[in-house]
């Protein structure tokens, strides 16, 4: 947030500066408030470390493979900072996705139907499975814990039903399967890469126009430039790196562009970045997660809340179940099982988002997906075994939440929290 | 002062199933006075205050506001009519900051997004028409403000939607000496600025400091409405601890303890 002082008064008010914005930030850290902080320190560290120990770590092959690998839990990991936002958890998130994944691929390769009704279908199923989460949770007051621990079981039994008592499910429509094995072409990732640059920087700029033509306190231009340009230059190496030729073999095939889960990834950050930042449901959705009571007695409809914060998350699972049925090319009983959920959490955690409800961002999901899915695809590149992947990622899980706790009781006694 | 009052409560009677809290309690609020509300503990000031905010519904009584009756069934009742209470265990959110609380519930918008610019101007001057000098950014979190300032935004969150009858519950409860001064400052600001405020607190001093009327509540009835010119500090302890005092107050104490 920005510096802002009340005009009129206090004279010798600081005018907003980098400087000044800077300042701020280092005592919102010191004062517990570590943001974004640890994860972009840990992808830093990760990301060295993997480049000198495997150089294959940097090839243009795998840098693509870190967006298609981590995409899924993600989008699975934004959906959970929602209901994280409440201070609630929902456990079952992962076999959500793969009830949602099942219901798409029945849909599509037993009956048949086109892609975009497989799609429906599973996007509805995640909503009508938040309807009932949610309304377990803010109707009869079961805590989230056991509604999703149980329906974390059942949703698992649900998906044997779906695929049939084990046998797999395969995908075979282009579409699908496009979503995290076909790429954009290059030109088609440079022209979205301008859109979005533009677009940010005129967001930005139109905002601290409005805000100085009112007389309120706005964000100098330096600042903004210096966001911007971070944007820029971060996007347009990654986007450089994307349209690099990945083929072995071009005569045979030409493998380069920016996944298309990307977008679709970017698209789902830059909706509900706006929802939770910019609307009066993304600020009542902060101040039930801040606290229920003064939500209630400011007369919003915290039940409500709960349940479109359910809603949400189990939406957003069944595309992170999408994805995951292209990736594989099918689905079967362990779609969405295993360590799914557990990444996805401890996606959202590494990225910021607070356990203990109030504090938390989209972008968190973004952040720690990358988190772990560098740690995933570096330690296999090392060639561990996933014995030692569950391990380390366990533990880097139990770090982010260490941090959250530790942050917490710092910003207790320096007075922020 | 002014004569008709903006609020008169007639008659009310609130029971908790078979136990009656209030006994047909009369009050009443002046424009551009504060109204001290006083009484032992469990004596029913907050559940009279919660009748009159629309959290409980009175079973017996009527309500003048502005001399026109109106009946609250709800908060939002009284809040359109312009009653604003400051609760005593505040209501604010920790994760959010000056602004947004102070609009908590009734965000200004333009379209679908939130109008964040009219916002700010709103709360600044809400602020500054209260003197408020002790924030130095209204963008900062609540979680950082001290006893006295988040009771400062409380108010000022009560106060900015033009209401005209401000109700806190003991607002100076939980706070320090010079805290206390701001706050009752605060709090004969709103009055001298036209609202009708009414007061309720256990500490005669602040009582006396900034009130112009006293209420007393004694087991649930109302023992005496009185100027605070008009009587003493052992008047005001008399009326508390039993109903009467002298001419004041409740004469059938029988009927009272019935
Ligand atoms: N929801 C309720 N159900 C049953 N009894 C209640 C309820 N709320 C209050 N009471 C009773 O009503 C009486 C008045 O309570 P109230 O909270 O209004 O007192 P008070 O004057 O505000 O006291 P204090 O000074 O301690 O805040 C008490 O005897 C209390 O036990
Ligand atoms: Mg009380």
């Amino acid at each position: 947030m920005s510096t802002t002082i009340v005009p009129g008064r206090q004279a010798a008010a600081p005018a907003p500066s980098i400087a000044g914005n800077f300042r701020s930030y280092i005592a919102r850290v010191r004062g517990g408030d570590m943001g974004a902080l640890p994860a972009i320190l840990g992808l830093i560290v990760l990301c060295t470390a993997f480049a000198v120990l495997r150089p294959v770590f940097l090839s243009a092959t795998n840098f693509a493979n870190l967006f298609t690998q981590g995409a899924a839990i993600t989008m699975i990991a934004m959906g959970l900072v929602f209901v994280l936002l409440l201070g609630e958890i929902d456990l079952s998130a992962g076999y959500t996705s793969g009830v949602c994944a099942a219901v798409l691929a029945v849909v599509m390769s037993q009956q048949g139907l086109p892609w975009y009704v497989g799609v429906g279908a599973a996007v509805l199923t995640g909503v009508v499975i938040g309807l009932v989460l949610g309304a377990l949770v803010a109707k009869l007051g079961i805590p989230s814990f056991v509604v999703t621990l149980a329906a974390f079981l059942a949703f698992q039994g649900l998906l044997l039903v779906l695929v049939q008592e084990g046998t797999n499910i395969a995908i075979r429509d282009p579409v699908i399967i496009a979503i995290e094995n076909r790429y954009l072409p290059p030109w088609l990732g440079w022209a979205l890469y301008a859109v979005c640059v533009l677009a940010y920087a005129a967001v930005q700029l139109v905002r601290a126009r409005r805000r100085a033509g009112r007389g309120l306190a706005a964000d100098p231009v330096g600042l903004i430039a210096l966001r911007v340009g971070s944007l820029a230059v971060l996007g347009g190496l990654a986007v450089y790196a994307l349209n690099l030729e990945r083929s072995r073999n071009v005569l045979l095939v030409s493998l380069k562009g920016v996944p298309v889960v990307v977008p679709i990834v970017l698209a789902l950050l830059i909706f509900w970045t706006f929802v939770l930042r910019r609307t009066a449901f993304g600020r009542h959705i902060y101040a039930v997660g801040g606290n229920a009571e003064a939500a209630r007695r400011a007369g919003i409809n915290v039940d409500l809340i709960r349940v479109s914060a359910f809603v949400i998350c189990s939406g957003l699972a069944s595309v992170g179940g999408i994805i995951l049925a292209s990736q594989a090319s099918s689905v079967d009983p362990s779609t969405g099982g295993s360590d799914v959920l557990l990444f996805a959490v401890g996606a959202a955690v590494i990225g910021g988002t607070s356990l203990f409800g109030g504090k938390g961002r989209v972008l968190d999901a973004i952040l720690g997906g990358a988190v772990v899915a560098v740690i995933n695809n570096g330690m296999g590149l090392m060639g561990y075994s996933a014995s030692v992947k569950y391990i380390v990622t366990g533990a880097v899980l139990l770090l982010a939440a260490g941090v959250d706790a530790l942050s917490r009781k710092r910003a207790a006694a320096s007075g922020l929290r | 002062m002014s004569s008709q009052p903006v609020l008169e409560i007639r008659g009310l009677d609130k029971s908790f199933g078979p136990v009656q809290v209030l006994h047909h309690v009369d009050l009443t609020a002046h424009a551009g006075e504060v109204t001290a509300l006083v009484g032992d503990n469990g004596a029913g000031k907050s559940t009279l205050v919660k009748c009159i905010g629309g959290t409980y519904t009175a079973d017996a009584g009527e309500y003048v506001f502005d001399g026109r009756p109106v009946h609250i069934t709800s908060p939002r009742d009284a809040a359109d009519l312009g009653i604003e209470i400051v609760y005593q265990d505040l209501a604010l959110c920790d994760n959010l900051d000056i602004v947004q609380n102070m609009f908590l519930g009734r965000e200004k918008r333009s379209g679908l997004v939130l109008d964040e610019a009219t916002m700010e101007e709103m709360a600044a001057k809400t602020l500054d028409g209260l003197s408020v000098r002790t924030v130095k950014s209204i963008r900062q979190l609540v979680s950082s403000l001290s006893g006295g300032q988040r009771q400062t935004v409380a108010i000022a969150k009560a106060v900015l939607w033009n209401s005209k009858v401000v109700i806190l519950d003991e607002p100076t409860a939980a706070l320090g000496v010079a805290q206390t001064a701001q706050v009752l400052e605060l709090v004969r600001r709103l009055a001298d600025n036209g609202l009708a405020v009414i007061l309720i607190s256990h500490n005669l001093n602040d009582v006396f400091a900034v009130s112009d009327r006293i209420s007393a509540l004694y087991l649930g009835r109302m023992a005496a409405q009185v100027k605070t010119s008009d009587v003493t500090h052992a008047q005001v302890v008399e009326l508390i601890t039993s109903g009467r005092s002298g001419e004041l107050g409740l004469q059938n104490v029988n009927g009272v303890t019935a």
